[in-house]
């Protein structure tokens, strides 16, 4: 699965689009995608892979794109202390971290 | 993540090479760890260094470093082992529902038989097939230890040698459709090839979790739940 993701994200790359990449570095809790989940996405908002049940996606596509805009990596947490996270609703109480990179 | 570093860690995939990406959270520099070479834009110290390739041998992706300590460098290792491989001998009815739920749960699946008529690609739509005798075929696939096996012929002539390979081999799983009483006269069989009880203890059979499967896919189920508990839990499953 993971090859299939970072294939297209290196064919993304190849044909001139932006991209970034999201990998779950870190888990406590039961969390739906162990670490090394990834996810990869274009400027377009096309998307490959997950770093979640579906929860927290959006948010980690928001901080892709700020990603592909600055050039700046980001860690992201998730979890239950977060409000971020009940906003977006990762309800099964585990925590994660997301790393998000753009692909340059 | 350089343009680069992705197309080397993408090659490194392609031809079968473990290798580990290793990030620096705080700087974002990464470095690819190779089994007998570093490439990348930041060095290890050896503890490092042996940590990253401890955990690319174990397959566990993960953060390393004092987690506690601000200062400490926070690196993320992730593992990337070639695909796990299931080998299925016997093009049966069995490995119809087996081969897709095996893809499904991340293997790249082969399928053994020798008899033309059994290993067709209507009948395996998108599986490697291999018609060789299975004790030739499992030499030339070079079993490793991120191989599981499973013989489903039910035919000694077919069974015994892909088993007799397959027991002495690093695969992490080895199973075998049959019953109890096909299971004694097997072991019988097998140790008068010269299989030892050790290497026979090894031998999963009747083949896959007591789920009460009945039809071919919940046997599929029952023998792809197996292979993951063994996997993930050990060898007591």
């Amino acid at each position: 699965m993971t090859d299939d993701i970072l294939q297209q994200a290196a064919s993304w790359r190849a044909d001139g689009r932006k991209v970034a990449i999201a990998t779950v570095v870190s888990t406590w809790g039961s969390s739906p995608r162990p670490v090394g989940s990834q996810m990869a996405v274009d400027d377009s908002g096309s998307m490959i892979g997950s770093v979640s049940g579906g929860c927290i996606e959006g948010a980690v596509v928001d901080e892709a794109r700020k990603a592909m805009a600055d050039g700046e990596p980001r860690l992201m947490s998730f979890g239950v202390s977060n409000e971020l996270a009940w906003e977006v609703g990762l309800a099964c109480g585990g925590k994660v971290q997301v790393y998000v990179e753009a692909v340059e | 993540m350089k343009t680069d570093l992705l197309g080397r860690l993408l090659a490194a995939k392609a031809s079968g090479t473990p290798v580990a990406l290793v990030t620096d959270l705080t700087s974002g520099l990464q470095t690819l760890v190779f089994e007998d070479a570093i490439h990348g834009s930041f060095g290890l110290e050896e503890e490092q260094l042996a940590e990253v390739r401890e955990r690319l041998r174990q397959d566990r992706s993960g953060l390393i470093g004092d987690l506690e300590d601000e200062d400490s460098p926070r690196l993320f290792v992730h593992a990337h082992n070639p695909p796990l491989r299931l080998l299925i001998v016997g093009a049966v009815h069995i490995a119809q529902p087996l081969a897709p739920i095996a893809v499904l749960t991340g293997y790249a699946v082969t399928v053994i038989d020798p008899r033309g008529s059994f290993a067709t690609a209507e009948r395996f739509p998108g599986v490697a097939l291999v018609d060789a005798w299975p004790d030739e075929a499992l030499a030339d696939l070079k079993i490793d230890s991120r191989t599981a096996i499973v013989t489903l012929t039910h035919d000694p002539k077919l069974d015994d040698p892909a088993l007799m390979t397959a027991l002495r081999s690093p695969a992490f799983y080895v199973g075998s459709l049959g019953s109890k009483r096909t299971h004694a006269k097997r072991v019988e069989r097998l140790t008068q090839e010269g299989l030892t009880g050790d290497e026979l203890a090894r031998l999963h059979a009747p083949v896959g979790l007591d789920i009460g499967a009945v039809t071919p896919a919940e046997i599929a189920i029952s023998v792809m739940a197996q292979i993951t508990a063994v996997r993930r839990k050990g060898r007591t499953a």
